[in-house]
């Protein structure tokens, strides 16, 4: 897939998700103990053998610099192609759209060498290789390939989804976000394959009539007159745009298959590397259906829950539905419940937190109680 | 290239034949060490922290993992523009090829290495100990005492002192006297195989050692003691913390367990002084309802679905249901079955362990010896695998 060039557009909407985005994007939001939200697109991205990958950002993207840095992590650190981030337009105002982020780096666009272009957002979590997708795009001589899933759409993790409509051949005959009548359950995932030049084409055009927004104007619109088709993926996918999916999408991952495929199936998730110690369990440590990461100390219990790197938990604390971030301290005999504690929160000895099962608790950063 | 103040080079050559199986493939400093490091992490990462920049790592027996685990040094900090990690192997002169024939001879080779960036202090580390230390309060030492070589000396219990290089010093830190392995000790301070020399002097020593024929070109047996009776300015650095040199499978064994201490003496989450090493690409490690975790280390990437107890477990193991690990040092990506016992086992990487199969075991008891299981070995279902099942006699200690 050396001829394919990757762009990940975080025009993504953190209505739902604000907690954790206040001050970062979605896309550098910490998930499943170690990683970023972005990192599952960014490295199947690379283990599909994509070597240029544009990052295209909107606003207080410092987050999500401070984890990239140079890329050296997805071995996208090089001479020739390799990471790039493609800042919004000085002038542009919030949510004019994302053709407008297109349109300002057209010309990063035009000079790269690959003639396709893998278009993704990055809260999709998956680990998928892109060959096969690829194979059928050129196979079906499509103008655009979207990947979809066939999914359970009442699931309120993919709420607000576009949902497409395939012919026996593939060829996508409607594609609509909420529609008022649901006869399909394929999900888009947001990845589209097409031409360097139909990506060019697309963008000037709705530039030049006042398009805004890469879906609708892009994609939509041309349902019926690109030939655009539909490939079909079968493994796991997740989506995080709300507080309850992001919870969801985390515990998903207690349990072991579900752990297996997305970490291993298809090729390793890279990440920002902390060089963290292994965990240290205490004498008194009692784990029960926990992921924990590097770095953390544990003297307490700690059940059904996601412990991120570095975070220490004092003898007697009691942690149960819960995820725990970066450098968080849960102090002795502290008891959490349906908690999602951002990084560095530190909770004092004896206190009690209590969230509820389909609407948790969420601690801002650094928050001391 | 500009001048540097100070470049570290470390003696990782060694074979560790008393470290057995676990040195069969891999030289000593490349053995995998507390959970998730090799035993060289600890020198490169206190060079790092240290602030030095250019290291030369002298290799020889069985380089390859090392040279490929160093690399550019990157996973150090190390890669910098100028200087960086370089592992040195001996090579072909023009006069002919000669391995390393002992720790100064190392460092005579590669003086061409040394020269090219002119140093004023060459520090000559081991890479075979574990501990954190601040070389630059060393350096600074050397400097403040104008001395021309400086030697990192720990109190050691008397009757340990037999053991070591032992060194007598003047008040001021001075060194008086030097003796290897003494039956008699007059002091308790223990050379722990670091040295700082002016380059110079260093120089000068290195070219008369080696054309002494009678010498064994070591720096603890000929240089020192060479340079100590020609009345030269030797002085102790006194060292205070962690520091153990794993050079048998008993000291190997003991400094993992001391990671599992309440409060260890190293302290390997300190952020400030970060030990540093090549990080696999794993998740974060599951542990199952019906598993349980008391006093271990457990790295990334581990499945634990049955008992951990008292043991160190790297990275990518899997350990089955009712399965009880207790005291034993599990390698990366061990495979223990269901229901498989182990007791002070050392597991090497890649072992596979089947169901219900006992390791450190013999005759049907818990062996109170330390049993090795070197790399990749197959463990069949059921069987009983003592430390006689693995080490032959005669490699023993």
């Amino acid at each position: 897939m050396q001829n394919v060039m990757g762009i990940i557009n975080l025009n993504e909407s953190e209505e739902l998700l604000r907690e954790v985005t206040k001050h970062r994007p979605l896309a550098a939001v910490p998930f499943a103990g170690r990683y970023r939200v972005i990192d599952f697109i960014l490295s199947s991205m690379v283990n599909s053998g994509i070597q240029n990958v544009g990052i295209l950002v909107l606003s207080k993207y410092r987050a999500l610099m401070d984890h990239l840095r140079s890329g050296k992590e997805w071995d996208l650190a090089r001479k020739r192609d390799g990471l790039f981030i493609l800042p919004p337009a000085e002038t542009q105002p919030c949510g004019s759209g994302d053709i407008e982020n297109f349109y300002r780096n057209l010309d990063y666009i035009k000079s790269s060498r690959q003639q396709y272009v893998l278009i993704a957002g990055s809260n999709t979590i998956c680990n998928l290789n892109f060959k096969k997708a690829f194979q059928f795009h050129q196979a079906k001589q499509a103008d655009i390939t979207v990947l979809y899933k066939e999914q359970e759409i009442q699931q309120d993790d993919f709420k607000h989804c576009a949902i497409v409509d395939c012919d026996a051949d593939g060829r996508i005959v409607d594609m609509a976000v909420n529609p008022s009548r649901q006869e399909s359950r394929k999900v888009s995932m947001k990845m589209y394959l097409m031409a360097k030049t139909t990506l060019i084409d697309l963008i000037t055009d709705c530039a030049a009539r006042g398009g805004t927004d890469f879906l609708m104007d892009g994609i939509v619109k041309n349902v019926g007159k690109l030939a655009i088709y539909g490939y079909p993926y079968k493994g796991f996918m997740g989506r995080i745009h709300s507080v309850a999916s992001y919870y969801h999408q985390n515990m998903e991952l207690l349990k072991p298959d579900r752990w297996q495929e997305l970490f291993f199936k298809s090729g390793p998730i890279y990440t920002k590397v902390k060089d963290e110690a292994p965990v240290k369990y205490k004498e008194n440590a009692h784990i029960a259906n926990a992921m924990i990461a590097n770095g953390c100390v544990i003297e307490g219990t700690v059940e059904n829950s996601i412990l991120f790197r570095g975070v220490k938990v004092e003898l007697g604390a009691y942690i149960k539905d819960s995820i725990i971030m970066q450098k968080c301290t849960i102090g002795a005999n502290a008891k959490l419940e349906n908690v999602i504690c951002d990084k560095d929160v530190s909770i004092s000895a004896e206190k009690w937190l209590k969230g509820e099962v389909n609407y948790p608790l969420v601690i801002e950063k650094g928050t001391v109680i | 290239m500009r001048k540097k103040e100070c470049i570290a080079m470390i003696l990782a050559g060694g074979q560790g034949s008393r470290l057995g199986l676990l040195t069969k493939k891999v030289a000593k400093p490349a053995v995998p060490f507390g959970g998730k490091y090799r035993i060289i992490d600890f020198t490169l990462s206190n060079c790092r922290n240290s602030q030095i920049d250019t290291v030369g790592v002298l290799t020889q027996y069985q380089p390859f993992a090392l040279n490929s685990y160093i690399g550019l040094g990157s996973a150090w900090d190390l890669d910098h523009r100028d200087g960086g990690a370089f592992t040195l192997p001996p090579y072909t002169k023009e006069s002919g090829a000669e391995w390393y024939k002992g720790t100064a001879d190392a460092i005579w080779q590669n003086i061409h290495f040394i020269e090219r960036y002119n140093p004023s202090y060459v520090l000559v580390l081991s890479g075979d100990h574990i501990y954190t230390m601040d070389y630059a309060k060393m350096i600074d030492y050397h400097k403040a005492k104008k001395a021309d070589a400086t030697i990192s000396v720990l109190e050691v219990p008397w009757n340990e002192a037999s053991r070591f290089g032992i060194m007598s010093t003047a008040d001021t830190g001075r060194i008086t006297d030097f003796q290897e392995k003494p039956a008699n000790p007059n002091s308790n301070l223990a050379s722990m195989g670091i040295y700082i020399f002016n380059w110079k002097h260093l120089k000068k020593h290195l070219e008369e050692d080696s054309n002494d024929f009678t010498s064994s070109h070591d720096f603890g047996k000929n240089v020192i003691p060479k340079m100590l009776g020609e009345g030269h300015r030797l002085f102790a650095y006194p060292f205070q913390g962690y520091w153990k040199d794993v050079g048998t499978v008993d000291s190997f064994w003991e400094a993992n367990m001391d990671l599992l201490a309440e409060e260890p003496q190293l302290d390997i989450y300190n952020p400030d002084w970060r030990i540093y090493s090549v990080n696999p690409t794993r998740p974060p490690h599951y542990i199952a309802a019906g598993a349980k975790v008391s006093r271990s280390l457990i790295s990334e990437g581990c499945l634990i679905l049955g008992e951990v107890e008292d043991s160190v477990i790297f990275p990518g193991v899997c350990i089955g249901e009712g399965a009880r690990i207790i005291k034993s040092i599990v390698m990366p990506y061990v495979n223990i079955g269901a229901g498989v016992q182990t007791y002070q086992a050392i597991i090497g990487k890649r072992v596979v362990v089947e169901e219900g199969a006992r390791v450190g075991w013999a005759g049907s008891s818990m062996s109170p010896d330390i049993t090795v299981v070197a790399e990749n070995a197959v463990i069949g279902r059921g069987m009983e695998w003592g430390p006689e099942g693995v080490i032959p006699k005669k490699n023993v200690g």
